[in-house]
């Protein structure tokens, strides 16, 4: 079964449009919550009947929680792979869920629910895995919306809860409040002005820690990092938020920090650099997705820097979204070679910046 | 117990053979399981926060002990890093606490407290369901005074 992406509300990608606090730097703000239903194995252990009982248990519940009314639905199970991939791409279903790691095969039951800005995974690694997604950066919004979906549905199904522990889950390190907050940051200058090493160990010691575009065991490309609260007990939601907001709130003020002295110390060699980045962008005829990455990155730096000026923040984002090989194929209405897929991406690149390209410069 | 084979050393492999509906068990010291191709190292973990856990993770007695809900054992716990279900965190609590302590540098949660919903307004919510379910089924089948009915007691319920 293919997947019609104009179901989604808000195409699934209103977290990209850009809007929100420091939107130059900060792509996105997500935040998840994972539960587990009372009287069930955990997703891993259960049997199939288990998964869909659970499954079935959450789908009753859903139909009277409010922020989930207009929510969309997709069995992952039923999905065909490239339109599994192509909900991956978008940050709306994890690797695991989708089936997409060679670890994780298809789970029977697998399902999301999707709403405005909202997503409800279902048996997941834990049977719930609840995220808001914003634009910018957005803790406090995201955690309002995250909370009330948090306490609906928590009233319509048993979570499994401890006492010491909190809210239970089958991996250690998300135990208690199941939390786990994260900012998608562009830090570019920070990277060029070689002060990233120095940030990335800060943030650890802070207990914080990053990961690359798609989260656990992703790497870093085109100089976006998820930066994400490293411990979920001990600390209360308020308290985890918090220091992410501080810590996230000065790393954004050192990238804004090194953007001007880059552009003070290294004015020509970097405007230079990010020319050659768009110009590549605008008439290469094969980009990898790494080679995208990169170049937008620098096309990113120099829209922040005020260098190009009408370009959008919001195409780029777009860009990087739509130049990820499901999304190519889907809009090619087919399968792709990953040769077919690198000159489908530098075609689709060029065509979204020749629509934007009159008044560049 | 000595090794069934060399009849020298103390047997630390005890290895369960079925062969044609027979129950064979064998005893067997390390170098005699080796030279009959029976794996005697630990399964190391494969995964890396199974490997740390590893590492972490005081053992040795809990080895035997089962999850009565699950069937998780410690080792399948290390091997994975996750547990079964919910009770496991109740079996293996003692372990359980000194990991937290080690993961999160503290065993105690106090972010938001929970209670899970009122058994009675679950059943509540299951009747609702049910009686639902057939006012769909009644209007179907154009029973309209049944449907009526049911309309009533869905009513009241809510």
């Amino acid at each position: 079964m293919s997947v019609d992406l104009s179901l989604l509300p808000d195409g699934g990608v209103g977290w990209l449009d850009a809007s929100g606090a420091h939107a130059d730097i900060v792509l996105s703000t997500r935040i998840r919550l994972a539960r587990n239903l009372e009287g069930y194995a955990f997703t891993g252990r259960a049997r199939d009947g288990e998964r869909l009982r659970v499954l079935a248990q959450v789908r009753e519940a859903v139909t009277s929680v409010s922020s989930l009314d207009q929510a969309v639905m997709y069995r992952l199970d039923e999905l065909a792979p490239s339109a599994r991939a192509l909900l991956h791409e978008r940050h709306l279903v994890s690797k695991e869920l989708a089936g997409l790691d060679t670890q994780h095969p298809l789970r029977s039951g697998a399902a999301v629910f999707l709403a405005d800005g909202l997503g409800l995974m279902v048996n997941e690694e834990d049977h719930l895995r609840l995220q808001a997604l914003r634009s910018g950066f957005a803790l406090q919004e995201a955690f309002a919306a995250i909370d009330k979906l948090d306490r609906d549905l928590g009233g319509r199904v048993p979570y499994s809860y401890h006492g010491e522990f909190g809210f239970l889950t089958a991996c250690p390190t998300n135990v208690g409040t199941g939390m786990r907050g994260s900012v998608l940051i562009h830090l570019p200058g920070l990277v060029l002005t070689k002060e990233i090493g120095k940030v990335l160990a800060s943030l650890q010691q802070m207990g914080l820690t990053y990961r690359g575009l798609y989260g656990e065991g992703s790497e870093v490309v085109g100089n976006f990092f998820q930066i994400s609260n490293q411990t979920t007990l001990g600390r209360s939601e308020e308290e985890l938020l918090d220091q992410l907001l501080r810590v996230v709130g000065h790393v954004v003020e050192r990238e804004a920090e090194a953007r001007r002295v880059l552009l003070r110390d290294a004015g020509y060699i970097i405007e230079d650099k990010l020319w050659r980045a768009y110009g590549t962008l605008r008439y290469a005829r094969s980009l990898t997705f790494d080679e995208a990455m990169n170049y937008l990155s620098g096309v990113r730096l120099a829209v922040g820097l005020k260098l190009m000026s009408s370009l959008s923040v919001y195409t780029l984002n777009k860009l990087l979204i739509f130049s990820q090989a499901a999304h190519l194929a889907y809009a090619e209405g087919r399968a792709l070679t990953e040769s077919e897929t690198n000159l489908a991406r530098a075609r689709y690149v060029r065509r979204a910046l020749d629509e934007e390209a009159g008044s560049v410069g | 117990m000595l090794c069934d084979s060399c009849r020298e050393r103390d047997a630390v492999v005890h290895l369960t053979t079925i062969e044609s509906n027979a129950v064979h068990q064998l005893h067997l010291c390390e170098r005699c399981a080796a030279d009959r191709g029976v794996e005697t190292t630990v399964a190391t973990p494969k995964h890396p926060l199974a490997e740390f856990l590893h590492q972490q993770v005081p053992v040795p007695n809990t080895d035997n002990i089962r999850c009565t809900f699950c069937n998780t054992t410690m080792a399948d716990f290390r091997a994975t890093g996750r547990w079964g279900c919910a009770r496991c965190y109740s079996h293996f609590e003692v372990g359980i606490r000194e990991l937290l302590r080690r993961v999160h540098g503290n065993h105690r949660h106090v972010g938001r407290a929970y209670r899970p919903p009122m058994s009675e307004s679950l059943e509540r919510a299951a009747v609702l369901g049910e009686l639902k379910d057939r006012l769909r089924r009644a209007i179907e089948g154009e029973q309209f005074e049944l449907a009526a009915d049911l309309r009533d007691r869905i009513r009241v319920l809510e």
